[in-house]
C-alpha cells in the first residue's frame, strides 16, 4: 500500500451496486488474458444511470468511450458502495480503469472485503461526507498514514476512518501475503 | 456471561473456541464451498496463481461447482466459462460438478444445494455469490464471497471471518393465504433498509416461521443480502431434519441458540396483520403496499430465480393463472431442473389431469429453461432479459438500474401471487382481489 495517493476524483451518490461497477452482461471476459483484461476498465462503472455519473453535473463517464482506462484514478461515493452481488469483477474492474482508491461513507461487506483480500484498490471510509463537498475532477490527496484527504480546488482536509486490522491485509499486498507472513500458509 | 446466538455458536465450533463475540476477527474451518460459471472460472486462476498449477483441492469432496447462471446462450465467452468448469472438475477428479447439457444439470446453485443435500445444519458453508446466504433457511452459516476468498478456501479449507452481530426478526400469528414468504422479508428490507443488516446475522424466529415449508424460509434468508446481510439464519427444526435426510447420510448438528443471547437489534411481526409488499424501482428497500401502487401498468411479469422460482412459488402462482390468461409479456423460468420436472408432472391440488406447466402454457406465459435466466440480466440473448424502458414485476430479488438488463427498465419486486395477479390484469394487482 502506498503512503500517499493521489489523483482526480470520479464522484458518485448512495447505495452504487456492483450491477452498475460492471453491468453482469460484462462479466464474462477473462480476467488474466491482457486483451480481454483492459475490457472491465472500458466497461468498469458503465451501469451508472447517465444523471449520476460523475456528481454534482452527472453526465461524465468513468471511463471515455473507446477508452480503456480512466482519468478519473479516487472514487467518491456516499454510503453502502458495492452492494449486492460478490462479484470480485467490481473492485477489479475499478482497479484496471487505473482507480487506486475509493472513498466512501459506508461499504457494503462482500465488496469491502473482496477490495482487501484482493488488493484491488483501498477502501477508506470518510468521517464526513465528502460527496457533498468533493466535485467530479477535483485533485485529492490521502495521507494514507496521516488518514487524511486533501481536496486541493478547497484546500481543506477531511478526516478518514482508520484502515483497523485490515490494514495488515492491505500492507501485505492480498490475503495470500498476509496469510504467508502470518504463517498461516506456506511460502511457494 | 451472557450467551451466544445460533450465529456465533456456528462460528465458535468452526474456529475451535468455546465462544466468540461480534466483532471477533476469527479462522473457521469450511464445510462447504460453492462456485458456479461466472465465478469459477477467475476463482481457479487465482487458485492456481498462489498454490501452483498442480495444487491440490483441499477437499475435493467439499468443492460443489454448479453452473447455472450464463447457461441458454450463445455467447462465446460464457460458453468459454463452461469449458473452464468441466476442464478443472475432470482434472481434480471432481464428484460434485453438474455438468451443462448432461441430466446432472441443475439450475440454480442455492436451490440445487438443498435438493441435493448440501445445506446441512451447523454447518459453515461459503459461496461465490451474494445469495448464497439463502443456505442459512437450514440452521447453518452460509455466506458469499468473492474469487479471492474462495480460492484461498480451495487451497486452505479455512477463511477469516469477522464474526457478525445478530438481528433477530420474530414473525407471530398465522400466515393469510394471500400471504408469502416474500412479503415478509420484502417488509424487513423496507424497515430496516438497504444497508440496516450490513455486516450482521438476520435471525428469523418465531412460529410463523416455522410454520413456513423449507422453499418458504429460503426465500426470507435469501434476500438477507439485500439489507446488506452477512448471513441469513433460521434454527433447525423437524421439518428440516427431515428434508435434509431425505437428501444425504452426511452428518451434521443441530445447533441452537442460547436462551439469554444478545442481539444488536429485535423486532416482533404479526403476520396475520401484514399486506402484500412491492419493493418499487430501484431498490429492494423502496417498499410500499401493493394496494399503494395497485393500477401501475405493466409490460411484463417474470416468475424466477432463487428467490422466486422454486416449485412452491409456481404453485401459488398456478393457482392464480389456472383458467385465465396473461394480459402482459409473462415469463417463467424453473429455478431447477428438478421444479421444472415437477411442473411438468405434477398438478394443483384437487385438480388432476393437467399438469402445472399446461397451467402456464394455457394462460400464454412463456416458458424457459431452469438456470439464472434474465434475474441478472445476463448475455444480450438471455430469456426474458429487458432491452428498453419496460416496466416488469418479478419475484426475483433485485431491481437495481440495469439489474434485469436495461438501465432504462423498471422493476418492481413481489410474491409469486401478486405478480401473478397482476400478469392476469396488467397492472399492479392485489392478490386478494382474485384469491377465492
Amino acid at each position: 500500500m502506498k503512503d500517499r495517493i493521489t489523483g482526480r476524483a470520479y464522484v458518485l451518490g448512495d447505495s452504487i451496486d456492483t450491477d452498475q461497477i460492471i453491468p453482469a452482461a460484462h462479466l464474462v471476459y477473462s480476467m488474466t488474458e491482457p486483451e480481454e483484461r483492459r475490457m472491465y476498465g472500458r466497461y468498469a462503472l458503465c451501469g451508472v444511470p447517465d444523471a449520476q455519473a460523475g456528481l454534482p453535473d452527472g453526465g461524465v463517464p468513468f471511463t471515455a468511450p473507446d477508452a480503456f482506462e480512466s482519468e478519473f484514478t479516487i472514487v467518491v461515493a456516499g454510503s453502502n458502495f458495492g452492494c449486492g452481488s460478490s462479484r470480485e469483477h467490481a473492485p477489479f474492474a475499478l482497479q484496471v480503469a487505473g482507480a487506486e482508491a475509493v472513498i466512501a461513507s459506508s461499504y457494503a461487506r462482500i465488496f469491502y472485503r473482496n477490495a482487501v483480500d484482493g488488493g484491488f484498490v483501498v477502501p477508506f471510509e470518510s468521517v464526513e461526507r465528502l460527496v457533498d463537498v468533493v466535485q467530479t475532477g477535483d485533485l485529492l490527496d490521502i495521507d494514507v498514514r496521516a488518514g487524511t484527504v486533501t481536496v486541493e480546488r478547497l484546500g481543506e482536509t477531511f478526516l478518514l476512518r482508520p484502515l483497523g486490522e485490515v490494514a495488515a491485509i492491505l500492507e501485505a499486498g492480498n490475503v495470500f501475503e498476509y496469510a504467508r507472513q502470518t504463517g498461516m500458509i506456506k511460502r511457494a | 456471561m451472557p450467551g451466544q446466538t445460533l450465529t456465533e455458536k456456528i462460528l465458535a465450533a468452526h474456529a475451535g473456541r468455546e465462544r466468540v463475540a461480534p466483532g471477533d476477527n476469527i479462522w473457521v474451518d469450511v464445510d462447504t464451498l460453492m462456485t458456479h460459471d461466472v465465478c469459477g472460472p477467475p476463482t481457479f486462476g487465482i487458485f492456481e496463481r498462489e498454490f501452483g498449477a498442480d495444487a491440490k483441492v483441499w477437499d475435493p469432496d467439499r468443492l460443489v461447482i454448479m453452473p447455472d447462471h450464463y447457461i441458454y446462450t450463445e455467447d462465446p465467452h460464457a460458453l468459454r466459462n463452461i469449458e473452464i468448469l468441466r476442464a478443472f472438475a475432470a482434472k481434480h477428479n471432481l464428484e460434485h460438478y453438474y455438468d451443462v447439457g448432461t441430466s446432472r444439470y441443475k439450475g440454480v446453485c442455492h436451490v440445487a444445494l438443498a435438493e441435493e443435500g448440501f445445506n446441512r445444519p451447523g454447518t459453515v458453508l461459503f459461496g461465490t455469490d451474494s445469495h448464497t446466504c439463502t443456505s442459512g433457511a437450514f440452521g447453518l452459516f452460509s455466506t458469499g464471497v468473492g474469487n479471492t476468498d474462495a480460492a484461498f478456501i480451495m487451497g486452505t479449507g479455512k477463511i477469516w471471518v469477522r464474526v457478525p452481530e445478530t438481528m433477530r426478526f420474530v414473525f407471530e400469528g398465522s400466515l393469510p393465504p394471500w400471504l408469502m414468504a416474500k412479503d415478509l422479508i420484502l417488509a424487513v428490507i423496507g424497515d430496516i433498509g438497504f444497508e440496516g443488516g450490513t455486516y450482521r446475522a438476520l435471525e428469523f424466529d418465531g412460529q410463523a416461521v416455522f410454520d413456513l415449508s423449507m422453499e418458504e424460509r429460503m426465500t426470507l434468508t435469501n434476500m438477507a443480502i439485500e439489507a446488506g446481510g452477512k448471513n441469513g439464519i433460521i434454527a433447525a427444526d423437524a421439518k428440516t431434519e427431515a428434508f435434509v435426510r431425505a437428501r444425504t447420510d452426511r452428518p451434521y448438528t443441530m445447533v441452537r441458540g442460547d436462551a439469554d443471547a444478545s442481539f444488536v437489534y429485535e423486532k416482533v411481526y404479526d403476520v396475520s396483520k401484514m399486506e402484500p409488499v412491492v419493493a418499487k424501482p430501484h431498490r429492494p428497500d423502496n417498499k410500499a403496499k401493493v394496494t399503494e401502487v395497485a393500477g401501475t401498468k405493466l409490460d411484463r411479469a417474470y416468475i424466477g430465480s432463487c428467490t422466486g422460482g422454486k416449485f412452491e412459488d409456481f404453485l401459488a402462482a398456478a393457482q392464480v393463472l389456472n383458467g385465465g390468461e396473461v394480459r402482459v409479456d409473462t415469463f417463467v423460468v424453473p429455478a431447477s431442473t428438478e421444479v421444472s420436472k415437477r411442473l411438468r408432472e405434477e398438478s394443483l391440488p384437487g385438480q388432476p389431469g393437467k399438469t402445472l406447466w399446461q397451467v402456464f402454457l394455457d394462460a400464454g406465459c412463456k416458458m424457459g429453461h431452469a438456470s439464472c435466466g434474465a434475474c441478472l440480466g445476463g448475455p444480450i440473448d438471455t430469456f426474458g432479459r429487458t432491452h428498453g424502458t419496460e416496466v416488469v414485476i418479478s419475484t426475483t430479488n433485485r431491481n437495481f438500474p440495469g439489474r434485469m438488463g436495461s438501465k432504462e427498465a423498471a422493476v418492481y419486486l413481489a410474491s409469486p401471487l401478486t405478480v401473478a395477479a397482476s400478469a392476469l390484469s396488467g397492472v399492479i394487482t392485489d392478490p386478494r382481489e382474485v384469491l377465492v
